[in-house]
């Protein structure tokens, strides 16, 4: 079974009286365990495609599939319950909470999730130790660096243990370094927990990571090459 | 479906809160003063009723009255009480019961060497009226009764100034007897009394309830018992005595014996309930709109959240903690100022710059608040009510965000 599945999908925007194809009867599979790159120019609709598998935007038409169910057509409440229980995010910017901590921004997706508190804390601290930041877990998001803010904000995406990780340009705001760390982590997880990874782009180096490269232009997907 | 996590919605309501702490300030400020002036105003006004309603009391009615069923209509001698009997007397010597007393009371006319006034003559025992009546407390000239046999007659200080007589002249009162005949009887006047409503000065003569008796044949027979009990606020354990009185003895209590003034009471509720709703809907408007801006520099945060698994429910309910603790600090500070205002003036207030207003309202000079715990839970629970209702709208808002909108929100 797959893990993301997407039949015919098509996302389009009306602006005045032009009709925008975000998404362009897109049909695509992704198998747990891979670590896939969205690539194309800004418009090309890697992040609507991101949204639209994540549920945070409903398609106009076609299915989408996440863990063998199809969410396409859930409530908010059953899309947001979903996104809880399969999906880690991780964004370009705005990742963090800025009122919790760098541990209570790991914990709080299992906080909502139900997990006991002893639980929540011992797999959080394990994650922030792994990502490089388990002297900082007090600290709040303001007094991290760009690049620290996108390690705990991958934590957080993988800590419960989802079927996958949509990242949405997650090294735009970084430096080189903390890019290259960054991507570096990815690879690590994505090899360790087996989590799949579906990551947007137009960053040659967050690409040449890929072991699948989806190329977008106008909605549509145009190359999808295994590495 | 997942729980509630009511820990971390409380933990961000809280640190939310605080993320812009001078707003927050300002809109604690608005409450605490709102808060405090909805008590404290209230305790004015409860303590002026009170102040009303203790005096109006104390001019003879008592808590509770027993009389004739038909003496209300015709307070005449026909309409006479047999003497409490030792059942009676047994009930009203109960806990319950802190003081009664035994009255005739007849309408009578006074005369004077120069004037003649209608009035109505009240025989009473001046041991059982201390403390159940003003008479005693009141006296400015010569002397209060000294048992219920005197036959001196104390006046009001209005009534003689009516009469232009003074203190030890006799006047002369008459009245009807039981067989409906005209009597009259000389009276000294022994003292004199002086009363926050001259109307009660004009209204009322005193003399021995023995005197009146004998002057008008009435053997031991009496008009009204009055009797107080720990509170005029509840009276409910003295209409028990209903339980031990005859079909020809009525009880009602102070409230209905002097409508205008149970009236008012009632009127004061309303009227506390208004003003505490005026006032929480001037402190609305900032309210809302302190919410409404935290949720709106919050957009992106919600989107955050809502992508990460929070349902609308819950960002629903974080925004409604949020105002809940917002109003509950607000209350907190706000009952402690006004709890502390009202005892820093628990001597009273001195409104003796207005006194012929506060006379004309039967209000003494000094003011005393009434803090009442019911109002302060009144106030609380309307603040709280309200103000999540006006928490409603911001939160509604927050929850109806598309995450997609709300995460690409600038």
């Amino acid at each position: 079974m797959s893990t993301v599945c997407c039949i015919d999908l098509c996302r389009f925007f009306v602006q005045g009286e032009q009709t925008v194809r975000a998404l362009d009867h897109v049909n695509l599979e992704i198998d747990k365990r891979e670590f896939v790159c969205l690539s194309g120019p800004s418009g090309s609709g890697k992040t609507t495609l991101l949204n639209a598998i994540g549920g945070l935007d409903k398609p106009t038409s076609g299915e989408v599939w996440v863990a063998g169910q199809r969410i396409d057509g859930l409530d908010k409440a059953d899309l947001a319950n979903m996104r809880l229980h399969h999906i880690g995010f991780v964004f370009q910017a705005y990742n963090l909470i800025p009122v919790l901590t760098a541990r209570e921004n790991v914990e709080f997706v299992m906080q909502v999730q139900g997990v006991t508190a002893s639980e929540r804390r011992d797999r959080s601290m394990a994650l922030l130790k792994e990502v490089g930041l388990e002297d900082m877990e007090e600290r709040r998001p303001a007094q991290l660096s760009g690049g620290q803010q996108q390690r705990v904000a991958v934590a957080r995406a993988i800590v419960s243990n989802p079927a996958m990780v949509l990242a949405d340009e997650p090294t735009a705001n970084l430096d080189s370094v903390s890019a290259e760390h960054l991507m570096g982590l990815f690879v690590n997880l994505n090899e360790k927990h087996q989590t799949t990874f579906i990551i947007s782009t137009h960053d040659q180096r967050v690409m040449s990571y890929a072991r699948r490269l989806i190329g977008m232009v106008d909605g549509r997907i145009v190359t999808d090459e295994i590495r | 479906m997942t729980r509630m996590p009511v820990t971390i919605l409380f933990r961000l309501a809280w640190r939310n809160l605080w993320r812009n702490y001078r707003r927050t300030l300002i809109m604690l400020g608005a409450i605490t003063v709102g808060v405090w002036a909805m008590i404290f105003m209230t305790a004015l006004m409860r303590g002026m009723v009170d102040d009303m309603v203790k005096t109006a009391v104390r001019s003879l009615p008592g808590h509770v009255q027993i009389h004739h069923p038909r003496f209300r209509d015709d307070p005449s001698i026909a309409n006479s009480l047999p003497p409490p009997g030792e059942v009676l007397v047994d009930a009203l010597s109960s806990d319950q019961v802190v003081g009664w007393a035994a009255r005739v009371r007849v309408p009578a006319v006074v005369t004077s060497e120069r004037d003649t006034r209608g009035t109505t003559l009240v025989g009473i025992d001046p041991e059982a009226e201390s403390g159940l009546s003003f008479i005693a407390d009141d006296m400015i000239e010569g002397r209060f009764l000294q048992s219920f046999e005197d036959d001196g007659l104390v006046v009001g200080r209005k009534m003689l100034d009516n009469l232009e007589t003074k203190l030890g002249r006799r006047v002369v009162v008459m009245s009807q007897d039981a067989e409906n005949e005209i009597i009259d009887r000389g009276f000294r006047v022994v003292g004199v009394f002086e009363s926050k409503l001259e109307t009660t000065e004009e209204r009322f003569i005193f003399t021995g309830r023995k005197t009146v008796q004998s002057m008008l044949n009435m053997n031991e027979d009496v008009s009204e018992i009055a009797v107080v009990g720990s509170s005029y606020r509840d009276v409910s354990n003295l209409l028990r005595l209903q339980q031990v009185l005859g079909p020809e003895q009525e009880l009602l209590p102070w409230y209905e014996l002097d409508i205008y003034l149970g009236s008012m009471l009632t009127m004061m509720d309303g009227f506390v309930l208004i003003w505490i709703i005026v006032i929480f809907l001037a402190l609305s408007f900032g309210l809302v709109n302190t919410l409404v801006m935290a949720v709106f520099e919050r957009v992106r945060e919600i989107g955050l959240m809502q992508a990460l698994g929070m349902r609308p429910a819950m960002i629903l309910l974080q925004i409604l903690l949020e105002t809940l603790l917002l109003l509950l600090v607000g209350l907190a500070a706000g009952n402690l100022l006004a709890i502390l205002t009202l005892a820093a003036l628990s001597d009273g207030i001195d409104l003796s710059i207005v006194s012929e207003a506060m006379q004309m309202m039967g209000v003494a000079n000094v003011l005393y608040p009434s803090l009442q715990i019911g109002d302060i839970v009144l106030a609380d629970v309307i603040v709280i009510v309200l103000g999540l209702i006006a928490g409603l709208f911001p939160a509604w808002r927050a929850a109806r965000y598309q995450p997609v909108q709300a995460l690409t929100t600038v």
